[in-house]
């Protein structure tokens, strides 16, 4: 019994760290499809931001829940006014511009922090189930994914704001027409999202560590994840995340963590081969 | 200079250029300028499997890796279990071949868009690097070979005279036999892009569609352009498991996809000389910046000897400012030089039919 709810925390926090990695990047596709293969390397630079901050002195939480967001969505916005912005429609060669951006932002951090693994130490210490102990940090995992799934939710469907991004996405000349800046719009959604990158990479730097390459773990997992969920942000995310999630730790459980990543970037390979439009293109049309 | 003469003027500068350099080169240049020599070759094979598939066949591979990396492993794996390299050889080509034809199959056949087979091939790539990396333990072995996980193999016995074992391809061998592979390569493609088939997948990359209606199955056809594909980059693999008598799973890694993509965006999509003009510079310049390695630790330095920092810059350079690559790019400027002088009056010649001449 206390197996089974171990197991199910695990699988829980499989899920929860698929969904945060990936929403910044169902942001970007889902809404702006705008293929970012730069983001890995934003959820590294969350990351760094996080340590960085703390080194200085400034709370972990602050550092972590403010300072990473902060400072990836500013860079987000550089990012989209200097590359992704002359490349809108042409989706191939977003891809191409954002993994030149990736390179240049792995070779840049590597210069500046080394290519050593930097951690810093999970608060929250540890609890006792039954006859076994698991980290508080992941209970915060799970429930920053939650807050963080809920807030989009709030911010798409009931705000001005969600209401403005939606409408310019699906429609940007008539937004315009109505009087709303497409080109403004445009950036505050990178921005946002990449922010939400930020903010993954920052709350998982604790329990990966950070080094300049790390983009490269998150990347792919991230894709098939947006990818595998479809068009809609919110359920497709945490669609794709709760499947391949529960597939990743219950092979990681049941053989080594290598095998079970195999087992996670396998069955996406099959699920985008029976679903080519994500699991949102078939069930959950309407959600958001 | 209209396409046609532009092809024979290429066609005729490969070949002199190759020929002597294929025979001067040994003569002239130091063994260690030799041994970079024929790795720039090899990966100019490479360069041109992903030109076939991407450049002519409009497919975007993310995984040329894999075929690359297959072909080597394929090679070592089986060199140590035969020991005469005739059938590893075939192997090599062969095993990324089939490979390359179940993906494409499974891709092309459940009519997966463009950006969704980036995408899988990628995670292809991901998967046999994660696989193969794990494989550290001495339980992973296949017959007499193990695959030694992150460590790589090492000391992997070079290509042989078929059915001599004893005469074994030396250093200034594998430079002959790597240039002339990527001649015969090269002068292959030419030929195959100019056969019926050649002509039907450049339509298909034009307008799918429109292919389909006209009675040609693009499935099929992207599928034998993906697995010749995939077999060139297993052999480019198998020489590169000659030359440094050594693999290891960094040959799956996604560096290594980036810069063959890179190598194509550079030199120019939809041309064959470009990816080996695009593939030699940029690893001139991996060689040229890896020599500089910085002696002091001021990070302006580092920054400059570091390679992915370099080839991030040059591949958002050239999508944002020369998207179609230097060859065509260098090939319409030529263009507009020639059409500049036809439309003086003593040439007599309209443009417009200096054009179609």
């Amino acid at each position: 019994m206390d197996l089974v709810i171990l197991l199910a925390i695990q699988v829980l926090y499989a899920i929860a760290s698929l969904a945060l990695i990936s929403v910044g990047l169902a942001i970007i596709f889902g809404m702006m499809r705008v293929i970012n293969l730069a983001h890995g390397e934003f959820l590294m630079l969350g990351g760094y931001a996080a340590i960085v901050a703390t080194s200085y002195g400034v709370s972990i939480w602050i550092s972590m829940l403010v300072v990473a967001p902060v400072v990836v969505g500013i860079i987000g916005i550089i990012v989209e006014r200097t590359i992704i912005r002359f490349l809108y429609g042409r989706m191939i060669d977003t891809m191409l511009a954002t993994w030149g951006l990736s390179l240049f932002l792995v070779g840049l951090t590597t210069a500046i922090f080394g290519n050593t693994t930097v951690g810093i130490s999970a608060p929250l210490g540890s609890f006792q189930i039954g006859a076994y102990r698991t980290s508080g940090y992941t209970l915060f995992v799970i429930a920053v994914a939650v807050v963080v799934m809920f807030g989009i939710f709030v911010v798409l469907r009931g705000t001005r704001l969600g209401l403005i991004a939606r409408g310019t996405m699906q429609n940007a000349n008539m937004a315009a027409a109505l009087g709303v800046n497409p080109p403004r719009v445009y950036a505050v959604t990178f921005g946002i999202g990449a922010a939400l990158s930020g903010l993954a990479g920052a709350v998982l730097a604790p329990v990966s560590g950070v080094f300049p390459t790390i983009g490269v773990a998150y990347v792919a997992k991230s894709f098939i994840t947006v990818i595998g969920g479809g068009a809609a942000i919110l359920s497709g995310t945490v669609s794709a995340s709760t499947l391949f999630g529960t597939i990743n730790q219950l092979a990681t459980f049941a053989t080594t963590p290598v095998f079970g990543e195999v087992a996670l970037l396998a069955a996406a390979i099959v699920l985008i081969r029976l679903l080519p439009q994500g699991i949102t293109g078939r069930f959950f049309r309407r959600g958001l | 200079m209209n396409d046609r003469t532009l092809n024979h003027l290429g066609l005729a500068l490969v070949g002199i250029v190759g020929v002597a350099f294929l025979v001067l080169t040994p003569r002239l240049a130091e063994l260690d300028v030799v041994l970079e020599l024929t790795i720039y070759m090899i990966m100019a094979i490479l360069a041109l499997s992903l030109a076939l598939i991407w450049g002519y066949g409009g497919i975007l591979c993310f995984g040329q890796s894999a075929f690359f990396g297959l072909g080597a492993y394929t090679y070592a794996i089986a060199m140590f279990n035969i020991g005469e390299s005739t059938i590893p050889l075939l192997l090599a080509v062969a095993l990324p071949a089939v490979f390359a034809a179940l993906l494409g199959y499974f891709m092309f056949y459940g009519r997966i868009s463009d950006v969704y087979l980036g995408v899988i091939t990628l995670t292809v790539t991901l998967i046999l690097f994660n696989s193969v990396n794990s494989t550290a333990g001495p339980e992973f072995r296949i017959g007499a070979a193990r695959l030694g996980g992150f460590n790589g193999i090492p000391g992997i016995p070079p290509l042989n005279i078929p059915g001599n074992k004893a005469w074994v391809v030396d250093l200034e061998g594998m430079f002959y036999l790597a240039t002339g592979a990527l001649l015969a390569t090269y002068f292959g493609l030419r030929w195959l892009l100019a056969s019926r088939f050649g002509r039907i997948i450049v339509g298909i990359r034009e307008n799918e569609r429109r292919a389909e209606l006209l009675g040609y199955d693009p499935r099929a056809y992207k599928l034998a352009t993906f697995t010749i594909g995939g077999a060139l980059a297993g052999f480019a693999g198998c020489l590169f498991a000659n030359w440094g008598a050594f693999v290891s799973p960094t040959i799956f890694g996604l560096a290594q996809s980036a810069q063959i993509i890179i190598w194509v965006i550079v030199g120019g999509r939809g041309t064959l000389i470009g990816p080996i003009v695009g593939c030699v510079g940029i690893q001139w310049l991996t060689t040229a910046l890896g020599a500089n390695q910085p002696s002091g630790s001021n990070w302006w330095t580092k920054l400059l000897a570091n390679a992915p920092f370099i080839f991030g810059i040059i591949l958002i350079a050239f999508v944002l400012l020369v998207p179609k690559g230097l060859v065509p790019t260098l090939g319409d400027w030529g263009q507009a030089l020639l059409r500049i002088r036809t439309r003086r009056p003593a040439g007599g010649l309209k443009p417009k039919q200096a054009e179609e001449a």
